[in-house]
């Protein structure tokens, strides 16, 4: 169930229908008309590129890099087979927003993958699916059916003259796997461990093919910029930070769940949509992007808007748009012992600084949070983390470490009020 | 061509190479840990961070590749302090009790938190306890100690071409094992403990019996077969306590097959002989030295006389050094001893060549063929190493392709692949030839009889890589050389080379067979057919080490008079009258003639055991007992210069000595694939109590079917089964489905089978 002030990814969608996920839905609400459109105008690759440029597309998995840049590295004139990826392999703490997708509008996100196939002449494609929504992924091959039936996947797609198969994978709740190379290794059926880049997956992707890699919410983007033009989409949102963006809220507020608006919404708006604190309680801090993401606290949080830039100025990042929402009663070192524990158990083990160093941080936090820490643990953990950040093979060693520095910069007074007191300042602990 | 500047040194390095190659090609040294020059790049142990200009982050120096311009330094503040954390994130898991450890002394993590780790440890967090694997008779396990560098992992797939072990679990519980249940059975798996930088992974048979500080090296050579593995030889006390391989990237590069690793164990084994042994009245007397000698001298000079020195053969492991050879020539030639062998499990006397028999061209050579054809050959138990070199090489390009009775995987991609039964392995090659004859448009050789052969699609493919590759090298292997129509085999392959273009090699076991053969020695011995009155046998045994123990048996013990040369007891106590115990390589100085002809010395390691003496000194004195001239040499080195005064070179040739007549036949019934199994090729590994507990020699000592042929026999596996061939043998069976219906595999040299001979009917019943 979602929530949308303006649709693109949503749009059209009725979520109290059933049956509004279906591809007969879909059409009905202006679904395939990009596909078409490409079709009927012949649209060039180049051209659909330019749209892409144009609406400012950021990806949307979190690390919000350009779209139409990263589809136009993809060496469209190799000759040998080339892929298409899609990541829904959404497992960071406090994200789901691509599960709605699935859930609610597959269609948008193939209709994207088979224009993304068409752009980077790819002729095969993979969705990668989160393996703890089994659900989503059934759903998701049903929709894929239906799209093979109606002929928009196969061989010759709408008389057009390129083809494009599209399958399903389900994964296992592995959070590493949604790093794009791990992703690509499960996807070959080893076991999900980043690669080393250089090389990057557009020359060396899945099976050593060029491969391009992007967010569920990403690809269903796709058809309303082909539809309506890279320009209205950015135009929905703010420059640089083109069109919509689905939040999912969660934490103590009174509605949790997913809202898509435009980029750009102060956070103070978005909060008021989610039903505004929850027992009435004040605003503590908000991780705006994902569980990786630096704590920030209330009083930047409600001076920022909700998008790319202005969430990177204030000192964190929009990430996949997971906004943990945490009232007055929030014990930060309990807080950050959970996001921890998450890192340290699902760090996949292959390179040293995070293996190692994952496990150090959630322990001397839990010691902490038990009332067991000592004055230097503080700085212990600072520099433990200094020594993890930017010297693993992919970023989730960066991801373990940004919750720690984020919580010790704007609420150290509380990991030394709970080393001190051996108990929390936050009096609902 | 890229230019880099490494910590100040301004360098050019070609396209293609990573900061660590352009580093060690300056000799500066980046600590590393999962870095290794054969292996992939894993880049997971984090140890060789470098500071990179206009890098904001440090990088891993073995797999950041060199752009033009780029200035590195490995060493600077930045560098160190990364360099430096991530030591201490090893640390924190690692025991910390290197006293205790097998691997202290020669541990790299140890040997690098000299310069990166601290006095003291921040972390005060309960340690990391992982449970040990068994992974085989071989490689012991601390897995505690792992710091999941990977390089084993690797090896097995990259090097051994099979991945054995593997990473399962995830984050710190990552944990390196085999698959469940399974040990590690390559026949190179040693080599993941030269490659462990911990104590994780070290040497079962070696395990806590010395400090590495305690062990002089000492250079010496591989002596179970013909590729020449350069050695270290650990000794302590005079005793050998470990092998190791010395690097030599023009033959066994960095590693060393399990066979040449392990086998020092039978060094020390309770069955090596101390004192020369005289049989006097059906009893075994300890006597010395001079009166041992004098009683063969004496006993020679009688047979000689009294039946003529056609009388007495030599036969020699074809093992045995240079200098031991050359005197034992000598010394014989002097008599008027004509019948010398070596190789004595070759049976076939239309298998000669013109030459002394090679590998035709030079190891690395032949890795760089753009294409190989083997025929006949178990190449991963006959060649350890020069099968893996192959895989390396079909990596890059080589199409091999084999002809063999037996479908063995040789763990790498096999471009063409013809399966035949034992007996119908000249019609295997015979396809490739007609093939190969009828692309080049040309007849096959008129003394090559291939009607009635159908070129099969595999052959066919093979013969076209074959004729439309430039470098082409085709290898006759040991089974083939060793089987009973081995002279045809040679004429087929030989015609195949030469209508392809290709250099032909011949794959013999022993460590010395192109010394042996430049001597003089035969390589067939024809001595157990007709029977002498008289042996001198050297190293090896004739129960296991001839084409037909039974015979070989019988002709020895009607002998008047048998005198072996041995450093081990073994049956000769039955047959022999005189047992003179000589010192295994270990213990002499001399020299193996490797396959490519590479003559390659060696000291001795060890002082002989009790009175072993080395045998060229012993056929040196018995020369001189003899009254015979020539005999007055001071040192094996004088042997060795005399032996080699003629050259090499030119005696080397693989061609066919005469046209062999070739006919295509047909065959049919049961028939037995007889190969020596990888740990009984010679006396030594047939002692080493570890090898002898790995998967592979258990495999040797069953017979082998697939199911069709274990349904017409009325076997299952798991059953033992009766086999009657000249001899009989009780074996348990297994399936294998590498086989092809009616083909029952029986190794030869083994134990349980020594009685059987391949040259008779063969029955197989359920017992």
């Amino acid at each position: 169930m979602a929530t949308f002030v303006k649709g693109v990814v949503f749009e059209g969608v009725e979520f109290e229908n059933p049956d509004s996920w279906r591809l007969e839905e879909y059409v009905k609400r202006g679904g395939y008309a990009a596909l078409q459109k490409i079709v009927n105008e012949k649209m060039t690759q180049d051209a659909v590129i330019a749209e892409m440029k144009t609406s400012a597309l950021r990806g949307r998995g979190g690390a919000g890099f350009p779209t139409g840049l990263k589809w136009s590295f993809m060496p469209r004139s190799f000759p040998g087979q080339k892929y298409l990826v899609c990541n829904t392999d959404e497992g960071e703490p406090g994200t789901f927003k691509d599960l709605d997708i699935i859930k609610y509008n597959p269609h948008a996100l193939i209709e994207g993958m088979i224009i993304g196939g068409f752009t980077m002449g790819a002729t095969v494609g993979y969705n990668y699916i989160h393996g703890e929504v089994f659900e989503a992924y059934l759903r998701f091959e049903e929709a894929l059916e239906e799209a093979r039936k109606a002929g928009f996947l196969g061989k010759n797609i709408l008389g057009g003259g390129f083809d494009f198969e599209l399958h399903a994978h389900h994964g296992y709740g592995a959070y590493i796997c949604g790093e794009e190379t791990a992703l690509l290794e499960s996807l070959e059926g080893k076991k999900g461990q980043p690669r080393f880049k250089p090389p990057f997956p557009a020359s060396f992707g899945l099976y050593g093919k060029p491969t391009t890699i992007n967010n569920t919410e990403t690809y269903a983007s796709v058809p309303y910029i082909v539809r309506n033009g890279g320009q209205k989409f950015l135009e929905l949102g703010k420059p640089n930070n083109g069109g919509t963006k689905l939040f999912s809220i969660s934490g103590h507020v009174n509605r949790p769940g997913n809202y898509e608006v435009p980029l750009g919404m102060p956070f103070s708006e978005l909060l008021e949509l989610a039903g505004g604190m929850r027992n009435g309680k004040k605003l503590k801090a908000v991780i705006p992007g994902g569980s990786s993401a630096p704590v920030l606290p209330a009083e930047i949080m409600m001076n920022t808007t909700m998008d790319f830039d202005a969430i990177a100025k204030a000192g964190s990042m929009l990430g996949s748009g997971a906004v943990i929402v945490m009232d007055e009663d929030t014990c930060m070192v309990k807080a950050l012992e959970r996001l921890s524990y998450f890192y340290f158990e699902e760090s996949c083990g292959q390179c040293t600084p995070c293996r190692e160093g994952t496990g150090w941080l959630y322990r001397v936090i839990h010691r902490i949070e038990h009332g067991q820490g000592r004055p230097e643990d503080l700085d212990l953990l600072l520099s433990v983390g200094g020594n993890i950040a930017g010297r693993t093979i992919c970023a989730l060693g960066d991801a373990a470490v940004m919750p720690v520095q984020g919580m010790l910069k704007h609420f150290r007074g509380e990991f030394e009020y709970h080393i001190e007191n051996k108990r929390c300042i936050a009096p609902g602990y | 061509m890229l230019e880099v500047e490494i910590d100040g040194n301004k360098l050019t390095v070609p396209g293609g190479s990573t900061v660590m190659d352009a580093a060690t090609s300056v000799g500066v040294y980046i600590p590393h840990f999962c870095y290794h020059k054969k292996l992939s790049i894993a880049a997971n142990c984090r140890m060789c961070l470098v500071q990179v200009e206009k890098a904001p982050k440090p990088l891993p120096a073995c797999a950041t590749p060199v752009t033009d311009g780029m200035k590195v330094w490995t060493h600077s503040d930045a560098a160190v302090k990364a360099q430096k954390g991530v030591m201490e994130f090893l640390l924190i898991n690692h025991p910390l009790d290197c006293p205790i450890c097998d691997q202290g002394g020669e541990c790299q993590l140890q040997d690098l938190a000299v310069g990166y780790g601290q006095s003291g440890s921040r972390y005060e967090e309960e340690k990391r306890s992982v449970t040990n694997k068994n992974l085989g008779p071989l490689i012991s396990t601390d897995m505690t100690r792992c710091i999941h560098c990977s390089r084993c992992v690797r090896f097995t797939e990259e090097i051994a071409g099979f991945q054995e072990l593997g990473m399962p679990g995830r984050g710190e519980h990552t944990e390196v094992m085999t698959f469940i249940g399974k040990t590690v059975n390559s026949e190179i798996s040693g080599n993941v403990i030269d490659l462990c930088p911990v104590g994780a992974l070290t040497s079962k048979p070696f395990r806590f019996s010395a400090r590495t500080w305690e062990l002089s090296r000492r250079k010496s050579v591989g002596a179970h077969d013909g590729l020449g593995s350069n050695l270290i030889v650990q000794v302590k006390d005079h005793k050998v306590k470990r092998v190791l391989p010395l690097e030599n990237e023009s033959i066994n590069e960095c590693w060393l097959s399990d066979r040449d690793r392990f086998s020092y164990e039978a060094l020390g084994s309770n069955e090596r002989l101390q004192k020369p042994l005289i049989k006097q009245g059906g009893a075994w007397q300890e006597v010395d030295w001079t009166v041992a000698l004098e009683y063969v001298a004496n006993g020679l000079k009688s047979v000689i006389e009294e039946h003529g020195a056609d009388s007495v053969a030599a036969l020699a492991s074809p093992s045995s050094t240079l200098e031991e050879l050359f005197l034992l020539k000598k010394l014989t030639g002097a008599l008027g001893i004509k019948n010398t062998a070596a190789n004595l499990r070759q049976q076939d006397a239309a298998f000669a060549t013109a030459g002394v028999q090679w590998l035709g061209q030079s190891i690395v050579e032949l890795a760089d063929n753009d294409a190989v054809l083997v025929v006949g050959s178990t190449l991963r138990k006959e060649q350890p190493l020069l099968a893996q070199r192959l895989r390396q090489s079909v990596k890059h390009g080589m199409k091999l392709s084999v002809v063999n009775p037996h479908n063995d995987d040789l763990l790498t991609k096999v471009h063409g692949n013809v399966v035949t039964r034992p007996d119908q392995l000249v019609e295997g090659a015979l396809e490739v030839l007609v093939s190969v004859a009828e692309q080049k448009g040309v007849a096959v050789p008129a003394h090559i009889d291939a009607s009635g052969i159908t070129v099969s699609e595999q052959a066919k493919l093979i013969a076209t890589t074959l004729v439309a590759s430039e470098k082409v090298g085709v290898l006759l292997g040991s089974l083939a050389a060793e089987g009973t129509r081995a002279g045809e085999l040679h004429a087929v392959v030989a015609a195949i080379a030469e209508l392809a273009g290709a250099k032909l090699g011949i794959l013999n076991s022993g460590a010395n067979s192109v010394g042996a053969q430049l001597i003089g020695f035969n390589t067939l011995a024809d001595a157990f057919a007709q029977p002498k009155k008289a042996y001198v046998v050297l190293g090896a045994e004739v129960d296991f080490d001839t084409a037909s123990a039974p015979k070989a048996l019988a002709a020895v013990e009607q002998a008047d008079m048998v005198v072996v040369l041995s450093p081990f007891q073994s049956c000769a106590y039955d047959y022999a009258d005189v047992i003179l115990p000589v010192s295994p390589f270990s213990e002499t100085s001399g020299t193996f003639i490797n396959l490519e002809s590479r003559p390659q010395s060696f000291n001795g390691v060890v002082r002989p055991l009790g009175e072993t003496r080395p045998a060229w000194k012993v056929f040196r004195v018995l020369g001189n007992l003899l009254g015979l001239q020539g005999f007055e040499f001071a040192s094996s080195e004088e042997v060795r210069d005399e032996a080699l005064a003629a050259g090499i070179e030119g005696k080397l040739n693989n061609a066919p000595a005469k046209a062999v007549n070739v006919k295509a036949v047909a065959a049919s019934g049961l028939a037995r694939l007889a190969e020596v199994p990888l740990y009984q090729i010679d006396a030594l590994t047939r002692r080493a109590p570890s090898l002898q507990a790995t998967v592979d020699a258990q495999d040797a000592a069953t017979l082998r079917a697939n199911a069709a042929t274990l349904a017409q026999l009325g076997l299952v596996a798991g059953d033992k089964a009766k086999v009657v061939q000249g001899g009989e043998a009780e074996l348990v069976v297994a399936q294998d489905d590498a086989l092809l219906n009616e083909v029952v595999r029986i190794a030869a040299a083994h134990p349980l089978t020594r009685h059987l001979d391949a040259a008779a009917a063969l029955q197989v019943v359920k017992a």
